[in-house]
């Protein structure tokens, strides 16, 4: 059924979903522009940004010539890479407050974050040619691939990632259909499963959750940037400042302005308009990706990129909630903006693989 | 790679899948309408209030003090000003901290090494350390902190010189207030000190939240309103640090008005050389419309040690020193009028009828209350002979001023006396005057619940007993005198000067109240008795006359400090200092149109009214009615001739 062509077969020209493409250029570009506010014009900062974006972006094509295929063959060995690595950082890392980083002289990075790929990934690879909706067995199997980095991740310790691995497994669950009983008695099991994490929990994770709750009754110390990201969102209005104009974040009132808190700034700077802008571009991203997810030819593309783009979802989602002070302060960046290289370089690898998956998609029907 | 899935149903599983990712973008597009709908609350609906809190986190207002109004005596000398001076101010963050063996000292040993330096460039008290130490703890880093206050030249050329070394310290100019009159002034200017709690609860505060001095007492005090001005401010962004980024909106200081005095500083100045070693007060007056020209008070002390918050030693030394520096005679000071008091009790008999211009009462020397044996003397031996009322007011024979204060009755001439003011404040423009004693029969009452005596009424009428009076009040009644019942309220602030105008806004003299009048004969007679004090051979001031160009009019007055015992003889020689009578005397010239009004009191003093306080007035009738030439012609030598004819 394929034509015959010079190319090895498993090499294909990349046939890009463009409107995807498109929409992630645009966030990373308007991202860039909040960033040079946010860092009060930080030319250095901001052109390292650009650079991460650019290495991002060169993944995400790289890894969208390679067929799924490839990537469901690897993935034991990715999850055994990744596994291993999260060891060595338990036993080698620094980083800052919380042993996350890895330095490999040449580049230091998050083992953690290569596994919000690899588990997917890797109970995708699982599932696929298993009969769906999954049996006990392969569910257990599945959960027992899901949990085990994520031990290692909460030791790190680092349970917004943590949460996040997980749920990139379980997304892959969700859609590979497991009956709503189950799914209605695991979120029974994790919710009581919470008193016995409390006890586990780190006391600045409690102090997290007991701010969020009432951030009034700490105003200086935990509560303040709570405080201080509503105020910036609120005081920006319908129109917003204007670039370069939010006080809040110009006058470093609001914390951690460039990375986690970025879209203070831009609530602060764009108003409302620029948040509901900003939001129907995620959203458009999200829709696209589940549309070129259910396009895919195999079941592993299919559960990992709508896994990939369900995860995507949580960040958005995290993140608003948690300048908006909805949700509790956990340490997720705003997608394609926040400063930082690996969750960019994460993200748009999560993308190359929805790409590869489309570009590699049956053209029958 | 199609043929193996001979279990799985391909179609079932893609539409399996497509119905869960349905389901997750519903949830996921209702998900994202929530949060959009939380940025909606927080954006939209709660903005105000949100922007408001914003503004509160970057906008401050700040309040400029305004510059204080200058005061100037009538003559347009300095009498208080705003004087440069020079303070050292460390800020934390800009100290040097060098690396010991690869690591940077602490703030604190680097600020213990740039202290240990400046000790050796200026005079730091381990007060001024210690209170410098727990302030700089306190505030941020890049805000400076004040170690010393009126750096002196040298000490601030000491620093300079080293300021290289130095990062971090910096000399500051700023304004203090300074009083260029000395000693003399003090007591009339007050001074200005630190506001304390008192001060903060009578105060508007918000026109002083930048200020951290307020007059104390004075004219200080009681023109504060004028003399400080309105505060400005202005808004300034600050950042989460509180460090100010920009001015954002000003409004600029009204400075204090510049206030003109009725004193003038050269008679002023004259009075206070004059006194001497004395303790006392001079007060002079002109009665054409109350202006006080000068106000003196000895001793006075230096008003600039309490501007900058005085020293303990300095204080207590001040504070318990025996003649009382602090204490303003002038106006809080109560002594006993003597003598001087005469005239009016002439007055009183004369309008009132007791006594016509011609009665003549005979002196013996002693006078007889009826029924009772002891008698009241007088201060010559054998008596005047007959005497009317001028002559009674010219040699002040105590005997015929006996008689009429019996016949008259103390309320009769309490209800004239007070007239002229004697029993209540003038109203003089400063704070804290005080009242004195006109007593009468409801003031004993009041005062001890006791009846009134007729041995009290005696001595009452030659000015003694419970009679107290002010130097102010003996000025201003003797001007009332002069004035033939014209009275004007005595008044300190001449004129005001709004900063950066050239003309000075006069003031007029208070109304004048009037004491009637009953027969012009009356107040001739007694003013025509105050000029033979001067000016006939018998008056007990006659030697200052002497080279006088123009006639004056006066009264002299001793008063006892010590009540001798029967029998027991007073020598101001050998008597201790402190119960030495206090030589009283009042005079104004020309008697005729009286342009100036003394009051002086000595206290303590070896001589009596007439010789010791009579050429006091003589000097400071010259000095405000001649010129400068004319003063100086009349030798210096003049006044010790004229004490030593005594």
């Amino acid at each position: 059924m394929m034509k015959p062509s010079l190319i090895p077969g498993w090499i294909s020209r990349p046939r890009l979903d463009y409107p995807l493409l498109a929409a992630l250029v645009l966030v990373s570009i308007a991202g860039l522009f909040v960033l040079y506010s946010a860092s009060d014009g930080n030319q250095r900062l901001v052109t390292n940004q650009a650079i991460r974006l650019g290495i991002g972006f060169a993944g995400l094509l790289l890894i969208a010539l390679l067929p799924p295929r490839l990537f469901r063959h690897w993935s034991f060995w990715l999850y055994s890479l990744g596994m291993l690595l999260l060891l060595a950082t338990a036993v080698f890392g620094e980083g800052r407050g919380a042993d996350r980083w890895l330095d490999l002289s040449v580049v230091r990075f998050q083992p953690s974050e290569l596994m919000k790929l690899v588990v997917p990934m890797t109970v995708a690879a699982w599932l696929h040619n298993k009969l769906l909706p999954p049996g006990w067995r392969e569910l257990l199997v599945a959960v027992f691939i899901i949990v085990l980095p994520m031990l290692l991740i909460i030791r790190q310790p680092d349970l917004g990632t943590a949460l996040l691995v997980g749920m990139s497994g379980v997304f892959v669950l969700f859609l590979a259909g497991i009956r709503w009983r189950v799914i209605f008695s695991f979120a029974g099991l994790a919710a009581a499963a919470a008193p016995i994490m409390w006890a586990f929990m780190h006391e600045y994770q409690r102090n997290r959750v007991r701010t969020f709750i009432n951030p009034e009754s700490d105003p200086l110390g935990h509560g303040w940037n709570i405080i201080q990201s509503k105020i910036a969102v609120g005081s920006g209005g319908l129109n917003g400042k204007g670039w370069m104009q939010g006080t809040q974040s110009q006058l470093e009132f609001l914390p951690e302005h460039t990375t986690d808190f970025i879209m203070g700034v831009l609530a602060e700077e764009f108003g409302l308009l620029g948040v509901l802008l900003l939001l129907s571009v995620y959203l458009f991203i999200i829709g696209r990706s589940l549309y070129l997810a259910s396009h895919a030819r195999d079941t592993f593309s299919r559960l990992l990129c709508g896994s990939l783009a369900m995860i995507f979802f949580v960040y958005v989602m995290v993140n608003g909630g948690m300048i908006t002070g909805i949700l509790p302060v956990v340490g997720i960046p705003l997608p394609l903006i926040s400063y930082g290289g690996t969750s960019v370089v994460t993200l748009l690898a999560g993308f190359g693989l929805i790409m590869s998956a489309w570009a590699h998609r049956r053209f029958i029907r | 790679m199609v043929g193996y899935h001979h279990i799985k149903d391909e179609h079932t599983e893609k539409s399996l899948f497509r119905s869960r990712a349905l389901l997750a973008f519903i949830l996921i597009l209702l998900a994202l309408v929530l949060l959009a709908l939380r940025f909606t609350y927080l954006q939209v609906w709660k903005h105000g209030s949100f922007q408001a809190q914003a503004d509160k986190n970057r906008i401050r207002v700040q309040v400029v003090a305004p510059s204080r109004g200058m005061i100037y005596d009538r003559n347009g000398v300095l009498l208080a000003e705003n004087k440069p001076a020079y303070r050292l101010e460390i800020t934390a963050e800009r100290l040097a901290r060098p690396k010991v063996s690869g690591k940077r000292v602490s703030r604190q040993a680097a600020l213990e090494t740039t202290l240990a330096e400046l000790e050796k460039l200026i005079v730091i008290t381990p007060t001024q350390r210690h209170r410098f130490l727990r302030k700089i703890q306190q505030v941020k880093a890049f805000r400076p902190v004040s170690l010393r206050l009126s750096l002196s030249e040298a000490e601030v050329s000491r620093v300079a010189v080293n300021r290289h070394r130095l990062p971090g310290v910096e000399i500051t100019p700023y304004l203090t207030r300074y009083y260029p009159g000395g000693d003399a002034m003090t007591h009339l200017t007050g001074y200005v000190g630190r506001i304390d709690e008192g001060d903060l609860k009578q105060l508007d505060q918000d026109n002083y939240l930048d200020n951290t001095h307020i007059g104390k007492t004075g004219v200080e005090s009681y023109r504060e309103a004028l003399l400080h001005g309105q505060s400005g401010f202005q808004k300034i962004e600050t950042n989460a640090q509180g460090r100010v980024l920009r001015v954002l909106e000003k409004k600029d200081p009204e400075a204090g008005q510049d206030l003109i005095l009725a004193i003038d500083s050269r008679l002023q100045l004259a009075a206070w050389e004059a006194l001497g070693d004395y303790s006392g007060s001079i007060v002079a007056i002109d009665p054409n419309n109350g202006d006080v020209l000068a106000m003196v008070s000895k001793p006075g002390f230096d008003a600039n040690l309490f501007v900058n918050g005085i020293t303990q030693s300095d204080y207590s030394r001040i504070l318990n020193a025996p003649d009382r520096p602090l204490f303003n005679r002038a106006l809080k000071g109560g002594y006993e009028p003597g003598s001087t008091f005469k005239p009016f009790v002439a007055l009183a008999g004369l309008e009132g009828g007791t006594v016509n211009v011609d009665t003549r009462v005979f002196s013996s020397g002693e006078y007889y209350l009826p029924k009772v044996s002891r008698p009241y003397g007088d201060w010559k031996k054998g008596g005047h002979g007959w005497v009317t009322v001028r002559a009674a007011l010219t040699q002040s024979v105590n005997t015929y001023f006996y008689e009429l204060g019996y016949k008259l009755g103390i309320d009769a001439m309490h209800d004239y006396i007070q007239m002229f003011g004697f029993g209540q404040k003038t109203g003089i423009d400063l704070y804290g005057e005080g009242v004195g004693i006109l007593p009468s029969r409801a003031w004993k009452r009041g005062r001890f619940d006791q009846p009134w005596y007729p041995g009290e009424t005696v001595i009452a009428a030659i000015g003694q007993g419970y009679n107290v009076a002010t130097p102010l009040q003996l000025a201003s009644a003797t001007a009332t005198l002069a004035m033939n019942g014209k009275r004007f309220t005595p008044r300190l602030l001449l004129g005001l000067k709004k900063y950066g105008h050239k003309s000075t806004d006069w003031l007029p003299a208070s109304e004048a109240t009037l004491v009637p009048v009953v027969d012009p004969k009356n107040w001739a007679a007694v003013r025509g008795g105050m000029e033979d004090v001067v000016n006939s051979a018998t008056g007990t001031a006659r030697l200052i006359s002497i080279d006088a160009v123009y006639r004056i009019a006066g009264k002299s007055g001793t008063s006892q400090v010590f009540k001798l015992a029967e029998g027991q003889e007073y020598d101001a020689q050998t008597i201790d200092r402190r119960l030495r009578d206090n030589a009283l005397f009042v005079a104004w010239a020309p008697a005729e149109a009286p342009k100036i009004v003394v009051a002086i009191i000595i206290e303590h003093s070896l001589g009596g009214g007439s010789s010791t306080a009579a050429p006091i007035a003589r000097i400071l009738l010259d000095q405000w009615l001649l010129t400068a030439d004319q003063v100086e012609a009349i030798s210096s030598d003049a006044l010790t001739q004229r004490r030593s004819v005594e």
